[in-house]
């Protein structure tokens, strides 16, 4: 079994595009969409939902208003200023529970958080495992782990020999879940500042892992000098350069059809169809 | 006058729209400062070529463990929810990395072992652009806790004058952190579904938060009026939008500012200052009905 | 000597996980009384520190030996201040480890061999 992350340091550089067309190109695979906060690859690949599951988060805190005495312990003792006069801001709040122990009335009482879901879905390019957390919970990381977790499942039920994973952006708790024992890393950057600056922490991340590394440079016309300084990054760093692909409106038109922009007839469909096969032959599938 | 910056996904401009505002406000002699909340990628610095002249390392309590007093009960380690401590049988180990100072060890230890320490998480960083202030966050490899770096860099918000803050992409904690106290929030878009998506859970964070918001569309072409349709469907104001063009996208990617990208971007910018000022006093004058 | 494996399930013929904090059960033998018990790992509900839970899990069960799959650095870290000693190289299932574990087959480890899970840090540092 291989699995193939995309990746990008910097959001926005078109890293669900890329994979959204891949899930077109490949062959018995499973796809996992580990961007948790921002899901994105549903919109294009149109998933009907056969299985779904709540995500626990840490537990939540409760003030029972009859118990309490007012004494202000927890108020003072919480360290994010989530308590203000008797009641808990959930947004502020870091669930560590100091004031659940500490209240002398045990006024203060655990509620079950659902952090988020994941679902089991099936689209016309395979099967699909992906998630959604809500507003400001934390533990992505843990649901990127359940997310790959259920994709692994799954290929191994259904007699698949490859996972793409559609990572999250950054270089956070998140990513570093989603590279953890991946076979290979597509890092989708743009000729732009902002993206190289972006990229070389990507890069060093990769490196620490020990993950093999492609990098594809996506709208690589906008800025052909910039693109000339990701390919001899990834020279000098000795990271294999998967494709370019060029500025195509065609990308957005797609998303705007929910459709792999593979699937409209356009001039990037064959730098995809390139990138494809440098990324297969990388991954030894 | 606090306004925060955000998008739910990430490169739909925000940086762009955020320095361009401070750019176009100090040019025209208002007193401003950009702060770059983005601690974990900050760019703002590429845009608005700051000269920094201070930085200040920011930390964390973290617990220190006096080992002689400590008499291994374990209960440390059993509250903390983060498992930072482990007890073995002869000494309790921290795990400064992953505690976020909640100081719940400190509190509950019935032998008083535990000692506050401090874990530097980042640092922020002040300086000038021309005459505006420029502050920046930024983590440290590493560390996966970024609030309180966030909340480090707002206390050097201007207490009078326009502080415009950067926020990182998304709806999780360091996003949070750096939209609540607001005035008003803008909220960058483009018109894909993917934007669309995203800028739905932007607007329901903001909303959360008590914080008034609008919405910039950016990279604006054919989007058949999706993001319009969103706008007029939730009742957010739509404050501003910035073509799909080639030459705003080649500026930007070499690091020129939105208001000198092309003629007339900074009298549409200081319009979307003047529209913002006005829909938070008209919120305030709402509110104080309320 | 109480020997653990990290398994999917709670049983002899369960799947063992490679993972070691986020496994769901060790499956424990007690040598000098023949005994087999299976203790739910509560680690892997943990958001962050799953390692250092599960490495506290076995201290207070007394356990001597650990067979898994990978350990990150900071488990690592806690295991061996918790004098376990690390054994890696898990296949199959839960009895056949012990086999392996058993005919000497298995390698101790000394350093960490999954890589830190909280971003980057500047300098690696082995565990002696």
């Amino acid at each position: 079994m291989k699995e193939l992350t995309v990746i990008s340091g910097k959001g926005g550089t078109g890293k669900t595009s890329v994979t959204g067309s891949f899930a077109v190109l490949a062959e018995k695979h499973v796809l996992a969409d580990c961007d948790v906060d921002a899901a994105n690859l549903h919109l294009i690949l149109n998933p009907q939902v056969q299985h779904r599951e709540s995500f626990p988060g840490m537990p939540m805190v409760e003030i029972i208003t009859e118990k309490c005495t007012g004494c202000g312990l927890c108020e003072q003792l919480c360290r994010y200023g989530a308590i203000k006069d008797g009641a808990v801001d959930e947004m502020s709040c870091e669930r560590c529970l100091v004031c659940y122990h500490a209240c002398p009335e045990k006024a203060v009482q655990l509620v079950d958080n659902v952090a988020g879901e994941w679902f089991i879905s099936h689209t016309r390019y395979g099967p699909m495992v992906h998630a959604r957390l809500g507003i400001a919970q934390e533990n992505s990381g843990k649901l990127v782990t359940e997310v790959r977790r259920r994709a692994r499942t799954l290929a191994e039920e259904q007699g698949k020999n490859l996972i793409i994973t559609d990572g999250p952006p950054g270089i956070g708790c998140p990513v570093i879940s989603a590279l953890g024992g991946s076979d290979l890393a597509l890092v989708v950057v743009e000729p732009t500042l902002s993206s190289i600056h972006d990229l070389f922490r990507v890069l060093e991340l990769t490196e620490h892992f020990k993950v093999q590394t492609a990098v594809c440079i996506n709208k690589w016309d906008i800025n052909p000098d910039n693109t000339r300084e990701v390919e001899n990054i990834c020279h000098n760093k000795k990271v294999t350069l998967a494709g370019r692909l060029r500025y195509d409106p065609a990308v957005v038109a797609a998303a705007m059809e929910g459709k792999p922009v593979i699937r409209l007839p356009s001039t990037v469909a064959g730098d995809i169809v390139s990138l494809w096969d440098c990324v297969r032959q990388e991954l030894g599938v | 006058m606090i306004i925060a910056v955000a998008s739910g996904k990430g490169g739909t401009g925000k940086t762009t729209v955020a320095t361009g505002l401070v750019l176009v406000l100090r040019d025209s002699g208002h007193k401003v400062a950009y702060l770059d909340c983005d601690v974990e990628e900050p760019n703002g610095h590429i845009f608005m070529a700051p000269q920094c002249n201070e930085s200040e390392d920011i930390f964390i309590e973290v617990p220190e463990i006096e080992q002689d007093k400590c008499a291994l009960c374990g209960k440390c380690a059993e509250l903390c929810v983060f498992n930072a401590l482990l007890v073995t049988s002869d000494e309790v180990i921290t795990f400064p990395e992953l505690c976020h100072g909640c100081g719940g060890c400190r509190y509950f230890c019935p032998a008083q072992a535990v000692r506050s320490g401090r874990k530097k998480i980042g640092t922020v960083e002040r300086g000038t652009a021309g005459r505006a202030v420029f502050v920046r966050g930024e983590l440290q490899v590493g560390t996966a806790l970024s609030p309180p770096l966030v909340n480090a860099v707002k206390k050097n918000q201007l207490s009078r004058g326009i502080n415009v803050m950067d926020a990182p992409p998304g709806t999780s904690c360091p996003a949070v952190a750096t939209v609540r106290g607001a005035d008003f929030c803008i909220l960058v878009t483009e018109p894909t579904p993917f934007g669309l998506h995203d800028l739905a859970l932007a607007a329901q964070m903001a909303k959360s938060l008590g914080v008034p918001c609008g919405v910039v569309v950016n990279r604006a072409g054919d989007g058949r009026e999706l993001i319009e349709n969103f706008c007029l469907q939730e009742g957010l104001p739509l404050l501003m939008k910035i073509p799909l063009s080639r030459t705003i996208a080649e500026a930007g990617s070499r690091g020129v500012p939105l208001n000198q990208a092309e003629v007339g971007w900074d009298r549409m910018l200081l319009l979307l200052y003047s529209d913002i000022k006005g829909l938070i006093m008209s919120e305030r004058a709402y509110g104080n009905q309320r | 000597m109480r020997i653990a494996v990290s398994a999917v399930g709670p049983a002899l013929d369960s799947s063992v996980d490679e993972r070691f904090g986020r496994c769901a059960f060790f499956v424990v033998f007690d040598e000098q009384t023949g005994d087999t018990e299976a203790i739910p790992n509560d680690g892997v509900n943990a958001a962050e520190g799953a390692g250092i839970k599960s490495a506290g899990l076995l201290l207070r069960n007394r356990v001597d030996v650990i067979v898994t799959g990978r350990v990150g650095p900071k488990a690592m870290q806690a295991l061996l201040a918790g004098r376990l000693a690390v054994y890696t190289g898990v296949e199959g299932t839960v009895a056949q480890t012990m086999e392996q574990y058993r005919s000497g087959s298995l390698s101790p480890l000394g350093v960490p061999n999954a890589r830190s899970h909280n971003g980057i840090t500047s300098k690696e540092k082995p565990v002696k």
